[in-house]
């Protein structure tokens, strides 16, 4: 699949598909398959197929990018989404059809570029070819006579070709000595470029695949993270990643900064105007520690890994005894947001308490008010009236199972709600500072006070870089191949037919220059006319400007016997 | 940072002004086109009743014995545009309203952009409004290298169009910018994204004229007649138009990958993976495949011209979805439209 801009004089159509060969044998069949498969129809529509099995990605939510989508497109569509499911529509971009398709397509091009770089290879070793008996039947053709002799003539042809970074090659012939140049080569070498540095591109994904990970953590404020794969709350690694290959850095975040847009005659209401993190670095164990600030779009790199600053949130700080006035449970309790005005779900697991396993589920809201469906909602982003509903479980928290459980997730199909006599969920209302009692003496909830927690993304790629140099060679490539013009230009130096010339004022040499484009080429005309005007110059030649006026000359090969 | 609101409503101001001497300027170049295409349709008609004769001379002058020295070219067909020196008063009124609204709309893009202290393209009543002053901007630069006024009124509906899209549809008060866009590679990235969406867009014209006339071409060479669109005759031949479609697409081409690449850099520092299959990653992508299948099949024996015209089109089509839908209907890291 290699780009030729090449406009070739229009011939008929090629069949579709050479004939399928007959008795051939296996090694038939493959060459045939080889054959039709670098063929540059195949990688053109392997290419529209491409584009047109990237689309259902952008229709259906994709795993690879939240989960949460896919599970709620479940829900919502019971019977449709296995079916979906089954033909990869969920994961489109790793589905078996769409990986066929791309590798197809990147054999094929391997295919086609490999062939093309021998040749090309070659045609740079090769003298530029010989010059036409007619130099009048190219495309462009220029003419003039001059009083030099033709010696003189391509001496200044030769300089000339030279500088416009022509390869040139001299060649003797009836009409005269003749140059002939060629360049442009950087066209094809760009082409060639361009589709090579794809494959690049394409084995530096793979490679960030096999050897990155990706992770998420929260951390409150003023809790350490330490890079190990026990402190994470999601872990993505590569196949050929081992949990002991993270670096070993650490950092403490000390301060959390956000603010939002407090303009409430704005549309923009409650917007996200700065998101920052400070925090103290220790790069390696042992280290000095150094303060770094994680913003949005600046994030932290430390020994290989880049740690980005993706959210935040609040995190109540909660304490809970049991009936006995013993504490059973108090730290800072991430909730995690739902809108964009930090209406906030969080859970407390209560294990070990005498009376049974408790556990709460909570509603945080920074800015109390009501949603309009009567339900409890943010009004706010920031903290300006912040309010925890929770309600009361018992039973069995579901933890001994052996079975990983999400810490921000209540498995309550082994539980009971606590509800009051008629029925109603016993709903717990609490403000910071305030304590609530939970019903049948299990104890009391305090909320003590309000943190802020930050979700970092921590991320290596080993292969980014070599992506980045991949795609920008591609780029250079691709503009090389498309705005390098391939041309070829001839100049002949004849002997006018002897002296005596009908019109005073020419010379005894006619120069003729032809120009012959390989590619789209909208500069030829000026290329031809620039050529001969620079080896005029050398000659300091000034020839009448009107040619065409001349009365007709003969030119010595037709006056040949 | 607060929001200079005086300078956010000059802004509309200029917009709205914008709007009323681009419909000028639209109105002025319909005329030219009609006219001028009055005037070739009957020049045609005149010289085809005497073409064959002048033919006929013309085989004869290049005969026996006759050598020309000089300069000579590969036929280029005949000059399509009214080259007889009638001056084209209503192009010449309609390219200087262009100028002046172009002038009115950078100024309302400019202001825009100083009463957010930001560049001027957060949201996409921001992304129409300075997408399209690109869009008149690459045509006036492509004019001021070639008459190209054939193409004003191709890109002046449009454009206009696109505007009061923006006004009626997308507008959302000048704000600051969510943590996320605070970047200078929104800067880069958009910026490049824009020159290039624009030559796609006069690609676009080009080619849906190029198809246009193809057929008016076979129709006159078959005989038959052409049918409504008289003023297809003040423009170039088809195979012109696919050139400069062409010619269009293969600048753009490297930009829209640039804009791919920039954006990767910055979804890396931004997001910290370079490629999230996120919708408008995605449909970036697609045109981009799309296009690279334009310039294979035109370089491919069998579908060049008008196949790969289709191939355009459909670049096209994918470029206004990206615009249009992905923004504000596919959930997405890209999800800045400002609409809710």
């Amino acid at each position: 699949m290699t780009t030729t801009q090449e406009r070739r004089a229009p011939v008929p159509d090629p069949p579709e598909l050479d004939p399928a060969p007959v008795g051939l044998g296996l090694l038939g069949w493959v060459r045939w398959t080889w054959r039709q498969l670098t063929s540059m129809r195949t990688a053109l529509l392997l290419l529209m197929l491409l584009a047109v099995l990237a689309v259902p990605g952008s229709l259906f939510p994709q795993r690879s990018i939240d989960q949460v989508r896919v599970a709620t497109y479940f829900e919502q569509h019971p019977d449709l989404a296995p079916w979906l499911d089954r033909l990869s529509l969920f994961d489109v971009y790793s589905s078996p059809w769409f990986s066929a398709v791309y590798l197809l397509l990147f054999i094929s091009l391997v295919g086609c570029v490999l062939p093309r770089t021998k040749v090309h290879l070659a045609n740079l070793r090769q003298a530029p070819p010989r010059t036409p008996a007619r130099l009048s039947r190219l495309p462009e053709h220029r003419s003039v006579e001059v009083g030099a002799s033709p010696e003189r003539v391509l001496d200044a042809a030769r300089a000339v070709m030279r500088e416009r970074r022509y390869r040139t090659a001299e060649h003797a012939g009836p009409g005269g000595p003749s140059l002939a140049g060629q360049r442009g080569e950087l066209r094809e070498t760009g082409n060639l470029l361009f589709h090579l540095a794809l494959v690049g591109v394409l084995v530096a994904v793979a490679v960030g695949g096999l050897w990155g990970y990706r992770a998420q953590v929260i951390v409150p404020v003023g809790g350490p993270y330490v890079n190990n794969t026990t402190n994470l709350d999601t872990w993505d690694p590569g196949a050929l990643v081992t949990a002991d290959s993270l670096p070993p850095f650490s950092f403490v975040l000390d301060a959390l900064h956000v603010s939002f847009d407090d303009d409430e005659t704005s549309s923009q209401y409650g917007a996200p105007r700065s998101f920052s993190a400070d925090t103290t670095l220790t790069e390696a164990p042992g280290a000095a520690p150094v303060e770094r600030t994680i913003r949005v779009n600046e994030p932290l790199r430390a020994a290989g890994a880049s740690v980005y600053l993706a959210g935040n949130g609040y995190a109540p700080v909660l304490t809970v005894r049991d009936g006995d006035g013993n504490p059973v449970f108090s730290q800072p309790t991430p909730f995690l947001v739902q809108d964009s005005n930090y209406t906030s779900t969080g859970v407390v697991k209560i294990p070990d308490s005498p009376t049974g396993q408790v556990g709460l589920q909570g509603i945080f809201l920074p800015t109390a008010a009501l949603g309009a469906d009567g339900m409890p909602a943010s009004a706010f982003p920031d903290a300006r009236d912040p309010v925890l509903y929770l309600t009361v479980w018992t039973g069995d928290l579901g933890l001994d199972d052996g079975v990983p459980q999400n810490v921000y997730e209540l498995d309550t199909s082994e539980m009971t709600l606590i509800t009051t006599g008629d029925g109603i969920p016993v709903r717990l209302r609490l403000e910071p500072g305030q304590t609530a009692e939970l019903p049948d003496g299990l104890g009391s909830v305090t909320f003590d006070s309000l943190d802020r927690y930050a979700g970092f993304t921590v991320r290596h790629d080993p292969a980014r870089g070599a992506a980045l140099v991949f795609s920008l060679l591609a780029i250079a490539g691709l503009t090389a191949s498309l705005f390098v013009p391939r041309r070829r230009v001839w100049l002949r130096a004849g002997t006018v037919a002897p002296a005596g010339s009908p019109v005073p004022g020419t010379g005894h040499t006619l120069v003729e220059v032809g120009a012959l484009a390989r590619s789209e080429d909208h500069g030829l005309a000026a290329e031809a006319d620039a050529v001969l005007a620079a080896v005029l110059a050398r000659l300091d030649e000034h020839p009448a400007p009107q040619p065409e006026q001349h009365p007709r000359q003969q030119r010595p090969e037709e006056s040949a016997p | 940072m607060s929001v200079d609101t005086t300078l956010a409503s000059t802004s509309n101001s200029l917009v709205y002004s914008a709007m009323a001497v681009y419909a000028v300027a639209l109105g002025a170049s319909a005329f030219d086109l009609a006219t001028l295409g009055e005037k070739v349709g009957a020049r045609r008609r005149a010289a085809g009743r005497s073409a064959a004769p002048r033919e006929e001379l013309a085989s004869q002058a290049g005969g026996v014995g006759t050598i020309t020295v000089g300069r000579t070219t590969a036929p280029t067909g005949p000059a399509p545009l009214a080259e007889d020196g009638t001056p084209r008063k209503a192009a010449g009124i309609a390219t200087s309203l262009t100028v002046l609204a172009l002038l009115l709309h950078l100024g309302g893009v400019v202001t825009r952009g100083l009463s957010a202290h930001r560049a001027p393209w957060g949201n996409m009543y921001e992304f129409s409004v300075t997408g399209t002053s690109v869009v008149v901007l690459v045509y006036l630069v492509v004019l001021s290298r070639r008459d190209i006024r054939w193409l004003s009124t191709f890109v002046l509906a449009p454009v206009l169009l696109s505007l009061g899209l923006a006004v009626a549809v997308l507008y959302t008060d000048s704000a600051p910018l969510v943590p996320a866009l605070q970047s200078f590679w929104l800067v880069i990235h958009v910026s490049i994204a824009f020159v290039s969406s624009a030559l796609f867009v006069l690609a676009f014209s080009t080619t849906v004229l190029q198809l246009v006339q193809e057929r008016r071409e076979v129709q006159r060479a078959q005989g038959r007649p052409t049918g409504a669109g008289r003023f297809m005759e003040a423009l170039p031949p088809s195979a012109d138009l696919e050139r400069l479609s062409y010619r269009l697409i293969a600048i753009s081409f490297p930009l829209w990958a640039f804009t791919l690449v920039a954006g990767a850099i910055w979804a890396e520092v931004a997001w910290g993976r370079y490629w999230n299959w996120d919708p408008k990653e995605v449909w970036t992508f697609i045109i981009w495949v799309v296009y690279a299948a334009y310039l294979h099949a035109r370089a491919t024996g069998g579908w060049g011209g008008r196949r790969a015209a289709y191939l355009s089109i459909a670049g096209f089509v994918c470029l206004m979805v990206n615009y249009g839908v992905v923004n504000v209907f596919f959930p997405g890291n890209h999800s800045y439209s400002g609409l809710s």
